[in-house]
């Protein structure tokens, strides 16, 4: 008789989602699945459905088909207190950092404590101080508004707001979208040593192949609105698909068509 | 084009706009009363939507009462009813002019300064960003400002009915030929709780309306500058409408 363990449950799951958005089929079927403690980047040229993907496993947006699941439970059609709770497994980096203009640097990286789990402000602000400096942020800042910041800077920000309550599954929106190639750098290394500290699933989008390979276990490319190709992050360069070869090495020529 | 598909179109398209707003309007009036509260953000709002635009109406409730007198005093004369300035300041004021007023000031100060800021939270991703750390931007965002507006509008629109009966005042003592202790003593004589109830009730209803039309267009904002500069402008715009059409709704029914 055959005692082999099952494989765990993916933490997220992506099956068959389709999505529309102005009369434009944006997503045509994806499947996509990360495991606790693993990092899967997608990658893909702009406007072929990354940051719709994202949205759907956040909740931000509903699949019109097809179903997200965390942890084997379907999730794509719950709302309000469900969803917020559900949320609190969430932490995400958005690509503009989307830091609260209003609020000082501590109070934005400590707003889930403060305002979702009722941390008393002072612990709060102990807490994203001490994140902030996981995040090499150093705490002179924490009383600075985003405005007064760097864009690598509000990105570290918005990694600590990300991280403070150690979620269970991250979401990075093209982490280095605008930054130079070493602030880049600086981001990913950051990246890497969070999700192996914390040891939650990482989903990632992005069309920098230096920031891919980095901080990818598993790639994934999106094309036309599906997964055309997934392997681990060290086999890209031989991954076989014309299509893959032809984004990894940035050519114009190929059977993707440049959209100019 | 045909003439019949666009009638249609443009109807559909008022009917689907008026279902969104009034889902929206119930849904941000819902989230004033549920849990959690957050107080911090409402006294923030208070602050900003009351407080701060105290100077804008109470400079148009003076300048107007003056000017009421005025014109009361120049009509009046030609049917020798000159000494009723007191009593038509202090009703026109109340009834109408002061909450009127101060609805269609803060439609441009308020309205569009709600519009604004949430439209640039919707096009930089605060929004997203607010649901992805389990806050329901309908109670942290709308429903602080909603209640701050609904709340503040009437007490600012009492101080605006003082302010612009004292514009009244000033004219008819300076200026009419009014004996000041005459003057006060006709136009508190003249006032009912009635006027005043009426006043608070515009006032709070203008208040609600400016602060849900700001948040709605803001809500709903996207393309960037361009579409928070639209959120902007329409918020001013149906605000400003709205308020009117309420005027005279309210108005009607308290008179019947």
């Amino acid at each position: 008789m055959d005692t082999a363990p099952l494989p765990p449950a993916p933490k997220l799951m992506l099956a068959g989602v389709e999505k529309t958005l102005g009369g434009r089929k944006v997503l045509r079927g994806v499947d996509l699945d990360v495991a606790h403690g693993r990092s899967l980047v997608v990658i893909g040229g702009s406007g072929v459905g990354k940051s719709v993907t994202l949205k759907c496993a956040l909740g931000l947006m509903t699949p019109d088909a097809g179903q997200v699941l965390i942890d084997g439970q379907d999730v794509t059609h719950l709302k309000g207190g469900e969803r917020q709770r559900l949320a609190a497994k969430f932490g995400m980096l958005f690509q503009g950092g989307a830091l609260f203009d209003s609020l000082p640097i501590w109070e934005n990286v400590a707003f889930r404590l403060i305002y979702s789990q009722k941390v008393p402000r002072k612990e709060a602000k102990a807490r994203a101080i001490e994140t902030m400096r996981k995040v090499r942020l150093a705490p002179e800042f924490a009383e600075r508004f985003p405005i007064e910041l760097s864009g690598g800077m509000q990105k570290r920000a918005s990694l600590a707001r990300a991280i403070i309550a150690r979620p269970e599954i991250l979401f990075f929106d093209e982490p280095t979208t605008g930054l130079d190639p070493i602030t880049a750098d600086a981001i990913n290394d950051l990246i890497v040593e969070m999700v192996r500290d914390l040891g939650s699933a990482a989903i990632s989008i992005t069309h920098d192949m230096a920031s891919a390979r980095k901080i990818a276990d598993e790639i994934a490319m999106i094309y036309e609105g599906r997964i055309v190709w997934r392997g681990p992050a060290a086999s890209i360069d031989q991954s076989g698909d014309a299509r893959v070869d032809q984004f990894i090495h940035g050519r114009a020529e190929g059977p993707i068509q440049a959209v100019v | 084009m045909n003439p019949f598909l666009s009638i249609g179109r443009t109807t559909l398209g008022m009917l689907r706009e008026t279902g969104a707003v009034s889902a929206f309007a119930a849904r941000a009036a819902l989230a004033c009363f549920q849990r959690p509260w957050y107080a911090g953000q409402v006294g923030r709002q208070f602050m900003r939507l009351g407080y701060f635009s105290l100077p804008v109406v109470g400079l148009t409730a003076v300048f107007i009462g003056a000017a009421l007198a005025l014109n009361i005093y120049v009509g009046g004369a030609r049917f020798n009813a000159e000494s009723f300035v007191p009593n038509i300041v202090v009703l026109g004021i109340t009834r109408e002019l002061g909450p009127v007023l101060a609805g269609l000031m803060l439609a441009g100060r308020v309205s569009a300064g709600i519009a604004a800021e949430i439209g640039t939270m919707r096009v930089t991703e605060q929004i997203d960003a607010l649901s992805t750390l389990s806050t329901d931007p309908y109670r942290f965002l709308i429903a602080p400002r909603v209640t701050a507006a609904t709340l503040s509008l009437p007490i600012l629109v009492l101080a605006a009915d003082i302010i612009g009966v004292m514009g009244g005042y000033l004219v008819g003592i300076s200026s009419l030929g009014f004996n000041g202790a005459i003057y006060i003593r006709n136009t508190l004589d003249f006032l009912k709780i009635d006027d005043v109830a009426l006043s608070m009730t515009k006032a709070a209803m203008f208040g609600f309306i400016i602060a849900v039309m700001g948040a709605y267009h803001g809500f709903r904002s996207k393309g960037g500058a361009l579409g928070v500069g639209r959120a902007a402008t329409d918020a001013v715009v149906s605000a400003t409408v709205l308020i009117l059409a309420a005027n005279y709704i309210i108005t009607s029914f308290w008179a019947t």
